[in-house]
């Protein structure tokens, strides 16, 4: 069993009567020497080291981490227990947890590249904050995650998700549309709806440059984790509601990619443009490699 | 096309901070160690392009000597390779050529010594996404992957090497998906890879390395 775009998997879903998750696990079974089991076992060890990244850095608060980043998860927690966030609680969590992975990932720890390690907080945050907004189980957050696994296929196959040759929107925008996918998903909504859900997710990103200060992967890519799962709920809650995506996922992800192509090189994770090239982001960048 | 898993999508599971400069790294020092049957002592690392302007940003210095280590891209001990290496007594330095420009972005050389001084220089790309490819042995552009069960042979470059291990392998019921031979020059070294879709078992590798010219077998299995 397999699918090139969209359409196939959508087509698979309906003759099949099956989820956009399944197709993919059946997939996964079909096409590797793997068993259902070892599958299953496999995902959920990612989504164990997804829970870790995401909740480690509010436990031990202040452990030393990147060269530029740290302790903002915790800040952001500590606002939201204090009570004054303007924003409602799943918002919030997913901003901490977003920016929780990062913190993680700057400071070399474990954590599950979703689609990539720049863009690592995104799914993470959805499936945790909707976890304690709506109390899913391990089986919808493993469905969640099959079905942004799903989305980030058909992104990695048919456009591309990589910073230096997309910019951040084949990052962020790739993860955004995965865990609005998966949140759809674990809403119990159709098939149709996830991919609704990626395709305003793209559209709502489209352009993004990748623009690393210092070539890190702290600033801006933490709070555009944030951005990228706050994205997520919008465009999830978009579709769950009934809202169609205008532009078909196919045709989004050919434009996302085409736009990506189109991006100078100074926009493609070469720290030479964007915020990297502002006289602050060259300081910090003189700074840190050439003391 | 290649197979892409959702395990590379929802994957790789890896020390940060970068899935090229750090997980990717991590793997091809990985792949070089196994091209080695002893002890390593000593390892040199060339960076070049991105890789050698913001390794230590990235930590690809510890991605790479952790790789040497034997650690996967997820193992926690990345971080503190370089003072696990010296305490084996394995001697690791790295020097950057950012004068040759006509390369892979994320390219490294991998120079490794073994306990009795045989040495052997291994080029890796990190591709993105935490996959790489090795792409010279000893000078000989070859392309080697851990995308299928592999059975890298060592051989002189003598006419029937490659029916032997064609043969060999469809005694044993394995199917190869690809099979290529590179060689730096007429009767010079040669590396055949033989990637296949079935595992290869050590049993299948001496009977490939009984035929007379082939000088050394090593199998690179496909991970998870």
């Amino acid at each position: 069993m397999d699918f090139k775009n969209a359409e196939e998997l959508l087509a698979l879903c309906i003759e099949q009567h099956l989820s956009i998750a399944d197709v993919m696990r059946k997939r996964e079974v079909s096409n590797t020497s793997q068993s259902p089991e070892q599958v299953e076992h496999r995902m959920l060890q990612a989504l164990k080291i997804m829970y870790d990244a995401a909740h480690e850095p509010l436990e031990t608060g202040f452990r030393p981490v990147g060269h530029l980043i740290g302790k903002e998860a915790f800040r952001l927690e500590q606002r939201g227990i204090s009570g004054n966030s303007l924003l409602g609680n799943t918002l919030m969590k997913a901003m901490v947890y977003a920016q929780a992975v990062l913190e993680v990932n700057a400071s070399m720890g474990l954590i599950v590249a979703a689609p990539t390690a720049g863009s690592s907080g995104v799914i993470p945050a959805v499936l945790f904050a909707l976890q304690e907004a709506g109390g899913l189980t391990e089986k919808q957050l493993l469905d969640g995650l099959f079905t942004a696994g799903a989305i980030g296929y058909l992104l990695m196959r048919n456009a591309s998700v990589s910073g230096a040759e997309a910019g951040c929107q084949a990052e962020i925008g790739s993860a955004s549309a995965m865990a609005a996918a998966a949140m759809v998903a674990m809403q119990n909504g159709t098939a149709t709806q996830c991919l609704d859900a990626a395709s305003i997710a793209l559209s709502n990103l489209l352009g993004l440059v990748c623009d690393p200060v210092a070539g890190l992967v702290e600033v801006p890519c933490q709070s555009r984790n944030a951005l990228g799962a706050a994205n997520a709920l919008i465009c999830g809650e978009m579709a769950l509601s009934g809202i169609p995506a205008a532009i078909p996922f196919t045709e989004m992800a050919e434009a996302m990619y085409k736009v990506g192509k189109s991006l100078p090189e100074s926009l493609r994770e070469t720290a030479l443009g964007g915020c990297a090239a502002t006289c602050t982001g060259c300081a910090i960048r003189t700074r840190i490699f050439e003391q | 096309m290649e197979y892409i898993s959702v395990f590379d999508v929802i994957g790789p599971n890896m020390i940060g901070p970068s899935s090229s400069h750090t997980a990717g790294a991590a793997r091809m020092a990985f792949l070089a160690r196994k091209l080695m049957h002893k002890q390593v002592v000593k390892v040199e690392f060339i960076l070049y392009g991105s890789c050698a302007r913001t390794y230590r940003g990235h930590g690809t210095d510890r991605a790479l000597a952790g790789g040497i280590l034997g650690f996967d891209t997820g193992d926690k001990r990345i971080r503190d390779s370089l003072e696990l290496a010296k305490q084996q007594g394995m001697e690791i330095t790295f020097r950057c050529n950012l004068d040759e420009t006509e390369i892979h972005p994320n390219t490294a050389d991998i120079k490794m010594t073994d306990e009795t001084g045989h040495t052997l220089t291994v080029r890796g790309e990190s591709l993105g996404g935490g996959k790489v490819r090795l792409t010279r042995i000893n000078g000989v552009t070859v392309e080697l992957t851990d995308e299928y069960c592999t059975l890298l042979v060592f051989h002189l470059d003598r006419p029937g090497v490659l029916a032997h291990i064609a043969d060999t392998l469809n005694h044993n019921h394995i199917n190869i998906a690809f099979l290529r031979l590179f060689r730096s020059e007429k009767g010079g070294e040669t590396y055949t890879v033989a990637e296949c879709d079935d595992p290869i078992a050590e049993e299948v590798c001496r009977q490939v390395a009984a035929h007379p010219a082939v000088l050394d077998t090593i199998l690179m299995e496909r991970e998870g």
